[in-house]
C-alpha cells in the first residue's frame, strides 16, 4: 500500500492545523479561492503520493536554490517530502551507484505514474558528451527518464528556453527539452530562476489534482504567467505619469521612479515576481532600484543590453537598433530622393533648350 | 519612345470622396501615431511632481491607441470600399493579381525604364502607375497590415487576457514571433518601413505632378484626374 501526501507529512511532525494552513495558502496562491482548499487537503489526504523525479542536465542550480528557499516553511517541508525520497541529485541523500538505483526503482514501480521535473537541458553537440551525469550523456537519461513519466515539468529558462547556454553561438547545441521530449505534457515554469512560491505552487497543483494546470500557448501555466511585470509593477504609476530613472545615480533614481529608460524589459517580460516578489515578499529587482532584465523571457541573453530599451539588432557588424536601423535608412532614402530629384531636374532643363519632336 | 495613355479621357473622376476622406484622416492618423510612437520607445525628461498630479506618458499612450484605432478602422473601411468604389478603388489591392498578366509587366518595366531616366516621358495612367499600385500593395497594403496585427498584439498585452485584442491578436502573434520584445522591435522597424514608404510617395507624387503633365496631388483632394494647361 503507497502512503499518501498526508501520511507521510504525519510521519514528519506536522499537525493536522498546519497541513490545512498549507492547503488554504496553496489554494490562494494558484488563484483556486477558499472553497477549493479542502478539495486540495481532500486528495493529499488520499490519493497516492506522486514520486517526483527531478533531473538535472546543463544547468547552475540556480532553479534548486530558489525552491529551497520557498516562503512559507511548511510548503518547503511539503514538496521536500514529496520529491527529495525518491530523485534529486542535489539534495538526495544517496550518491553514485545508490543513487542511479534509486532512480530506475522509482521508475518501475510508478511507470507512467511519476512526474519529471528538469532542471536545465540536454547540449546535443558532440552526441551529447558536454553533459555527462552519470556516466552517460544527459539527453540519454532524459529521453530514458521521459519514457515513463506522466508528465514533465520543465524547471526554469534554461529547460523551458535555453537560457545562456544556448544563447548566441551556442557551442554546445544545448536546446531546451521540448526539443527532445515531443510526446509529453510539458509546463513550463521559466524565469532565472523561477519563483520559489511558482514552483511549489506548480507541483503541489500538478500532484494535487492529478492534472496539469490550464497553460498558455508557449505552455506556461496561466495563472502565473498571464500578466507582464509591467502590469502589476509599485512604479508603474511614475510610467503612466511620465518620471524616468536617466541614470542610476540621479534624483529619480532616489525617488523611486520607472526604471524604463535605463532598460527595464519589466513591459516585455511575463512573471509573477511584482505580485508575489522574492525571499518572502521582501523585495524583487525592481524594488531594489534595478530593472527587470526579462530572465523569464525566451532568448533574453540574445537581445542586446540589459540596460537599453530597444533590442540590439546586428547589423552591418555594428550594434544598432531599430531607431538607429530606421534612421539610418531614412537618410538613404532620402539621399536616393534628392539625387533622383536633381537628376531629374538637370534632365528637364536639357530637355527644353532642345524641343524634341517626340510628342505628336 | 512614345508615351501611352494620350488617348485617355480627361478629365477623370479617379478618386471617390470616400477614398479621399480616408486618406487623409489615415496621413493624419500615422503622423501622430509615429510621434506618440517615438515618444512610448523614447520617452521625454522625467516631469517634475507628484506621479499622481502628472499622467504625461498615460496621455501619449491614449493618443497613440485612439489614432490606432483610427488607423484600423479606416483600413477596413478602405477594404470595405475597394469591393464597393470604383475600379481605382481596388488597384492597390489587386497588385497580386495583375502581377500574373504578362501585359502588366510591360507597363511595369516601362514606369521603371523612365525612373531610372531611359525613357523621357512617362505613360498617362488615370489611376497609379504600375510602380505605384506594386509599392502601395508591397509598402503601404502589407506593412499597414503588420503594423496593425502586431498592434494590436501589443495593445492586448496591457489590457490583458480576456480582452477582445488579447484573444485575436496577441494571443497568436507573441508566440509567432517569440516573444513580446520581438514584436515591440518588428513593430518599430515596421514604422520606419512606413516612415521611408512615405518619404517615396511624397517625392513621387510631387515630381510626377510637375513632370507628367498630368494633375496629381490636387487628385487627392478634388478627385479629379486632368491635363494640366490644357
Amino acid at each position: 500500500m503507497t502512503e499518501t501526501f498526508y501520511d507521510v507529512l504525519r510521519r514528519q511532525g506536522v499537525t493536522r492545523r498546519s497541513f490545512m494552513k498549507f492547503c488554504s495558502l496553496t489554494a490562494a496562491s494558484l488563484g483556486l479561492g477558499p472553497t477549493l482548499a479542502p478539495q486540495i487537503a481532500h486528495a493529499l489526504e488520499t490519493k497516492p503520493r506522486t514520486p517526483v523525479l527531478w533531473l538535472h542536465g546543463l544547468e547552475c542550480t540556480c532553479c534548486t536554490e530558489s525552491f529551497i528557499r520557498s516562503a512559507h516553511p511548511l510548503a518547503k517541508d511539503v514538496i521536500l517530502s514529496m520529491i527529495s525520497l525518491d530523485y534529486d541529485d542535489t539534495i538526495m541523500a544517496a550518491a553514485g551507484h545508490q543513487a542511479e538505483e534509486a532512480l530506475e526503482e522509482v521508475m518501475k514501480k510508478y511507470k507512467g505514474n511519476y512526474i519529471l521535473a528538469v532542471e536545465g537541458n540536454p547540449p546535443l553537440g558532440n552526441d551529447g558528451t558536454f553533459c555527462i551525469p552519470g556516466g552517460k550523456p544527459f539527453v540519454e537519461k532524459l529521453k530514458h527518464v521521459a519514457k515513463d513519466a506522466k508528465a514533465v515539468i520543465a524547471w526554469g529558462s534554461c529547460a523551458s528556453w535555453g537560457c545562456v547556454q544556448a544563447a548566441k553561438p551556442n557551442p554546445t547545441n544545448a536546446v531546451p527539452i521540448d526539443k527532445v521530449i515531443t510526446d509529453k505534457p510539458i509546463i513550463k515554469v521559466p524565469g532565472c530562476p523561477p519563483i520559489a512560491e511558482v514552483m511549489s505552487a506548480v507541483v503541489t497543483y500538478v500532484v494535487a489534482f492529478d492534472r496539469i494546470p490550464e497553460l498558455d500557448r508557449q505552455g506556461r501555466p496561466k495563472m502565473f504567467y498571464s500578466q507582464r511585470i509591467h502590469d502589476k509593477c509599485y512604479r508603474r504609476p511614475h510610467f503612466d505619469a511620465g518620471q524616468f530613472v536617466e541614470k542610476f545615480d540621479d534624483d529619480g533614481a532616489r525617488a523611486g521612479y520607472c526604471l524604463y529608460k535605463v532598460g527595464c524589459k519589466g513591459p516585455t517580460t511575463y512573471n509573477a515576481c511584482s505580485t508575489t516578489r522574492w525571499n518572502e515578499g521582501v523585495s524583487f529587482p525592481i524594488a531594489s532600484g534595478h530593472g527587470c532584465i526579462g530572465c523569464s523571457e525566451d532568448g533574453f541573453w540574445d537581445k542586446g543590453s540589459f540596460y537599453e530599451r530597444l533590442t540590439t539588432i546586428p547589423a552591418f557588424g555594428i550594434e544598432a537598433n531599430a531607431d538607429k536601423v530606421g534612421l539610418a535608412a531614412a537618410g538613404v532614402v532620402g539621399a536616393a530622393v534628392v539625387a533622383h530629384a536633381a537628376v531629374t531636374a538637370i534632365k528637364n532643363a536639357s530637355e527644353q533648350r532642345k524641343p524634341t519632336k517626340e510628342e505628336k | 519612345m512614345s508615351i501611352e495613355g494620350k488617348d485617355l479621357k480627361f478629365p477623370a473622376y479617379v478618386w471617390q470622396a470616400p477614398v479621399r476622406i480616408w486618406h487623409w484622416t489615415m496621413a493624419l492618423a500615422m503622423i501622430v501615431l509615429w510621434g506618440t510612437g517615438y515618444f512610448i520607445g523614447a520617452p521625454f525628461p522625467s516631469v517634475p511632481g507628484e506621479a499622481s498630479e502628472n499622467y504625461l506618458m498615460g496621455y501619449i499612450r491614449f493618443a497613440h491607441f485612439a489614432a490606432g484605432y483610427v488607423f484600423a478602422v479606416a483600413f477596413l473601411f478602405r477594404i470595405y470600399w475597394a469591393i464597393v468604389g470604383n475600379k481605382h478603388a481596388r488597384e492597390i489591392f489587386l497588385v497580386p493579381f495583375f502581377m500574373l498578366q504578362p501585359s502588366w509587366w510591360r507597363g511595369f518595366f516601362r514606369v521603371v525604364s523612365h525612373y531610372l531616366f531611359i525613357r523621357p516621358k512617362n505613360d498617362w495612367h488615370l489611376g497609379h502607375n504600375h510602380l505605384a499600385m506594386a509599392a502601395m500593395f508591397g509598402m503601404y497594403v502589407l506593412g499597414t497590415v503588420f503594423m496593425i496585427v502586431t498592434g494590436f498584439a501589443l495593445y492586448g498585452e496591457g489590457t490583458l487576457k480576456g480582452s477582445w485584442a488579447n484573444n485575436v491578436f496577441t494571443s497568436w502573434v507573441m508566440p509567432m514571433l517569440g516573444d513580446s520584445q520581438n514584436v515591440h522591435t518588428w513593430h518599430h522597424l515596421c514604422a520606419w518601413y512606413l516612415f521611408w514608404f512615405t518619404i517615396v510617395h511624397l517625392y513621387f507624387v510631387i515630381r510626377e505632378d510637375i513632370t507628367s503633365g498630368l494633375t496629381v496631388v490636387s487628385s487627392m483632394i478634388s478627385g479629379w484626374r486632368d491635363v494640366k494647361n490644357g
